[in-house]
């Protein structure tokens, strides 16, 4: 049987040549990202911004102008209503929570809300709800900005201790880059930022990560085989030797995320769409920010003196296999 | 590469199917699997978000049990002057600045005062054996009594646990399944209520702190007549009635309270077939019940619910049996929402939902069609890519997703993990990523193969050294993992448990078991050359 092979054997892509211009780039995007964030602010969901969010499903796609109306005219404040899904039969509706301390506002509003729809549309049945005080929202924003520097944080300090400092470092660079993509990603679409896109940037912040150990190891393991060489040579030879792999990984976790893009339910729609920006933005990172950096951070193939004991018997083992 | 010994080859294969097994119960009804023992309790539970219901975060007014228990040791001081003997008169107490202060108007009394203010202030908190409360004395004759830190978050702590168990009474008398009730940080509840199709009942329920007080009326015609002009008379307040929809005046202190009820139920009235709720005290309230209605035949008393006199009747007889009953325009529901309430105790603290998420049943299933339907695509479509690339090696890789998806199951449901839908995602996620420990191996098997070495040192060296890739790009993954399982809430921490299972399965089912059928497979055939 012939097997598929997709990328070609022995690939000799000059990916360190064009790091100068990549740099350029990504930084360029990379502010752009930021100041995109600025000019226009995440659109929140009710996690993080507090707030009333109720989901209804409807027989047949109703009318979001006329459903607007009729929810106006309650003067609950200001009302956003969006349809989700492909088939315009669920709509979400989001209020701000009542200011009236009485503890059972919300509910009146609610139901309120539901009797007004139902008036239009009688067969339409709840489906959701959400209701988060400004208190929580405030702890969930501060929780998941911690959650993420902890990962950041985390991994940094695993690649110091197992690979050396510019490792760490470079991988820090290229992972904030990625979350800085991510999120500017969110503020050009105002895709709703809810609980669940912290989880995928957590996810992503794993899956990036773990393209540039792949990447990583190989370059160390490459440095201790061939000491002569050049750094950019050692880091083209490594990119080049992991790329079926680097291609083949992200490929079926893209397949795997589009058939949950597609078939998987409204609800997972922004969480998927964030993995699978994600995956592309992991994967150029890997080689363009990460890789690249460690040659500019001056990462020599040279073993340090106290490591000449191991490194001998590394050289040893690698010796015989070394390129035919 | 003779280091799969048959008892090695037969302790991973009884290893993965007893993994496996675990999974079963969770695909079974409950019915069938009631006689199973242990294994009867191991399932998947589904999130709130799969299987419809509430989640509620119930927080409590801290400042609102400060200034209750400010009040309550106010009282105390007071009533314990009032019955030292010789009685200690005091005056101008106030409450003001969250402490308590008062004179003593005879100098010479003061030490008794501070001997009958050290017990009741006392009681120390914790191991530490702090004080709960700061007594001083200033210009000679003003006491001055300050909680302490340690004293409020002890009584706070002590209202949390109490408040727990009356919301977990409460819950479970709205007969729903496996509702979960756990106290988070110094003052929060969280309410998980599976199945729940209408939470408005539920909040309803909690957010009363049913707090049941009797209280005799003020009906003297000189106290009420002060009360009128705006000056209470001291030991009295001044209540709504909700019966008659004014006010009235009533004792402070309560004769008695809920705390001494033991059951209430709703019930009709035999006269005119009105909704009461039937209620029983203790003995030791029913006999103070007793005594109360035998002294004070022809007064009233006020029947006060949260602070509000739902009912001031006249007491005609005395009441011996220790049981009677509440009238007040009541419901059947309201009626019978309150008995509910009683029973299972007063809370110590108001609570307010701070975060609710409620779930329909529509939805969850709808969820769950969604997300199985796309595991099982992604599923078949990783399969299908890893079979046309990597043939046999590809089919030893698929065998281990498959295996690996179940075994995660059956791990989720011996630690009684939740199974929601990020965590659904988490398995579609995890496929992939199982995937590349073999993507990792296999293309270090061809990479060694072009080197041009031997069958089986190529399968060595690409399981050896991609093994030290998998192992470190693994424990990166973990630490976002764990760091999302300790931060994340709700569905997030459902992710993080998907994915942390399933870093530590894929390992073994990626590496080590593919590498036993491969090893197996190159003993049997001797092949030549490796078609990957």
């Amino acid at each position: 049987m012939r097997l598929l092979k997709l990328v070609p054997d022995n690939t000799n892509f000059p990916f360190v040549s064009l790091r100068k211009w990549a740099f350029g780039l990504t930084t360029l995007l990379t502010l752009a990202a930021v100041a995109l964030v600025f000019v226009r602010p995440l659109n929140f969901g009710v996690d993080f911004a507090g707030g009333l969010m109720i989901e209804e499903k409807f027989v047949t796609p109703p009318s979001i102008d006329k459903l607007r109306t009729a929810i106006d005219q309650l003067h609950y404040g200001e009302v956003n209503l969006q349809s989700l899904g492909n088939d315009g039969k669920t709509i979400s509706i989001k209020l701000p929570l009542p200011q009236s301390t009485e503890k059972d506002a919300t509910n009146k509003v609610v139901n309120a809300v539901q009797v007004t729809i139902n008036k239009l549309y009688p067969d339409a049945t709840f489906s959701k709800q959400d209701a988060v005080s400004g208190k929580v929202s405030g702890e969930l924003i501060w929780k998941g900005i911690l959650a993420v520097v902890l990962a950041v944080l985390g991994i940094g300090l695993f690649a110091i201790f197992r690979f050396e400092w510019q490792f760490g470092v470079s991988t820090v660079v290229a992972i904030m880059h990625d979350v800085l993509m991510t999120l500017g990603f969110f503020a050009l679409t105002q895709f709703e930022f809810d609980l669940n896109i912290v989880a995928a940037v957590l996810t992503i912040i794993g899956y990036s990560i773990n393209d540039k150990i792949v990447i990583d190891d190989r370059i160390r393991e490459n440095m201790r085989r061939y000491r002569k060489m050049e750094m950019p040579e050692i880091v083209d030879l490594s990119v080049n030797e992991t790329l079926p792999r680097t291609v083949m990984t992200s490929l079926t976790i893209l397949l795997a995320l589009f058939a949950l893009l597609i078939f998987g339910g409204h609800v997972l729609r922004g969480f998927t769409a964030a993995m699978i920006l994600g995956i592309f933005v992991g994967t150029y990172s890997s080689i363009y920010v990460s890789s690249s950096l460690l040659i500019s951070l001056g990462l020599r193939a040279e073993p340090r003196a106290d490591d000449t004991a191991t490194a001998n018997k590394k050289a040893e083992r690698v010796a015989y296999k070394d390129m035919p | 590469m003779n280091d799969f010994p048959r008892w090695k080859v037969v302790s991973i294969l009884v290893f993965l199917a007893a993994l496996m097994a675990l999974a079963i119960p969770s695909f079974l009804p409950e019915e069938q699997t009631k006689n199973w023992g242990p294994l009867s309790h191991t399932r998947i539970n589904l999130g709130l978000d799969l299987a419809g219901g509430s989640y509620l975060l119930l927080e409590a007014d801290v400042n609102e049990l400060a200034t209750s228990r400010i009040d309550t040791m106010r009282d105390q001081v007071a009533d314990e002057m009032r019955r030292a003997n010789p009685r200690i008169e005091i005056g101008d107490i106030s409450t003001r600045d969250g402490k308590i202060s008062f004179m003593v108007r005879d100098v010479t009394q003061v030490d008794a005062a501070r001997e009958k203010l050290l017990p009741l202030t006392g009681s120390g908190v914790g191991f530490t054996g702090q004080r709960a409360w700061d007594i001083s004395v200033v210009d000679g004759t003003r006491f001055v009594i300050t909680p302490t830190k340690a004293g409020l978050d002890q009584a706070i702590k002590n209202a949390m646990s109490t408040a727990t168990d009356v919301v977990r009474r409460r819950i479970d008398k709205l007969g729903t399944k496996e509702p979960t009730i756990v106290g988070q940080g110094a003052n929060r509840i969280v309410v998980q209520v599976p199945g729940l199709k209408d939470s408005t009942e539920l909040k309803e329920m909690l957010g009363k702190t049913a707090k049941l007080e009797f209280k005799m009326v003020d009906e003297n015609p000189a106290d009420n007549e002060q009360a009128g002009k705006g000056v209470l008379p001291l030991g009295t307040q001044l209540l709504r009635n909700a019966d008659t929809g004014g006010a009235i005046l009533v004792k402070r202190s309560a004769v008695l309270t809920g705390g001494d009820l033991v059951s209430a139920k709703q019930a009709f009235k035999q006269e005119d077939n009105s909704p009461i709720v039937d209620f029983t005290f203790n003995s030791q309230g029913g006999k103070k019940f007793a005594r109360i209605t035998q002294e004070n035949i022809g007064k009233r008393f006020a029947v006060v619910l949260d602070g509000v006199v739902i009912s001031a009747p006249t007491i005609n007889t005395p009441i011996l049996g220790g049981s009677g009953y509440i009238e007040g325009h009541f419901t059947v529901k309201s009626a019978s929402d309150l008995a509910i309430s009683l029973s299972s105790g007063a809370l110590p603290v108001t609570l307010k939902v701070v975060e609710e998420r409620s779930v329909g049943p529509g939805l969850g299933a709808d969820s769950i069609r969604a997300g199985i339907q796309a595991s099982v695509i992604a599923v078949i479509l990783v399969i299908a890519f890893m079979l046309v690339t990597y043939g046999r090696f590809g089919l030893y890789a698929n065998y281990a997703v498959v295996i690996n998806v179940v075994v995660i199951m059956g791990v989720l449901a011996v630690i009684g993990g939740t199974l929601t839908l990020p965590g659904i995602a988490g398995f579609v996620l995890t496929i992939g990523t199982a995937v590349d420990a073999n993507v990792l191996i296999n293309e270090r098997i061809r990479e060694e193969q072009r080197r041009g070495r031997s069958v089986i040192q190529s399968i060595e060296l690409g399981y050896k050294e991609a093994s030290r890739t998998i192992f470190e790009a693994n424990a990166t993954h973990a630490i976002s993992g764990v760091i999302m399982l300790l931060l994340g809430s709700g569905p997030v921490k459902g992710f993080a448990v998907v994915l942390l299972i399933g870093i530590a399965t894929s390992v073994f089912t990626a590496v080590t078991f593919t590498r036993m059928l491969v090893v197996h497979w190159v003993r049997r055939t001797r092949p030549t050359h490796l078609n990957i």
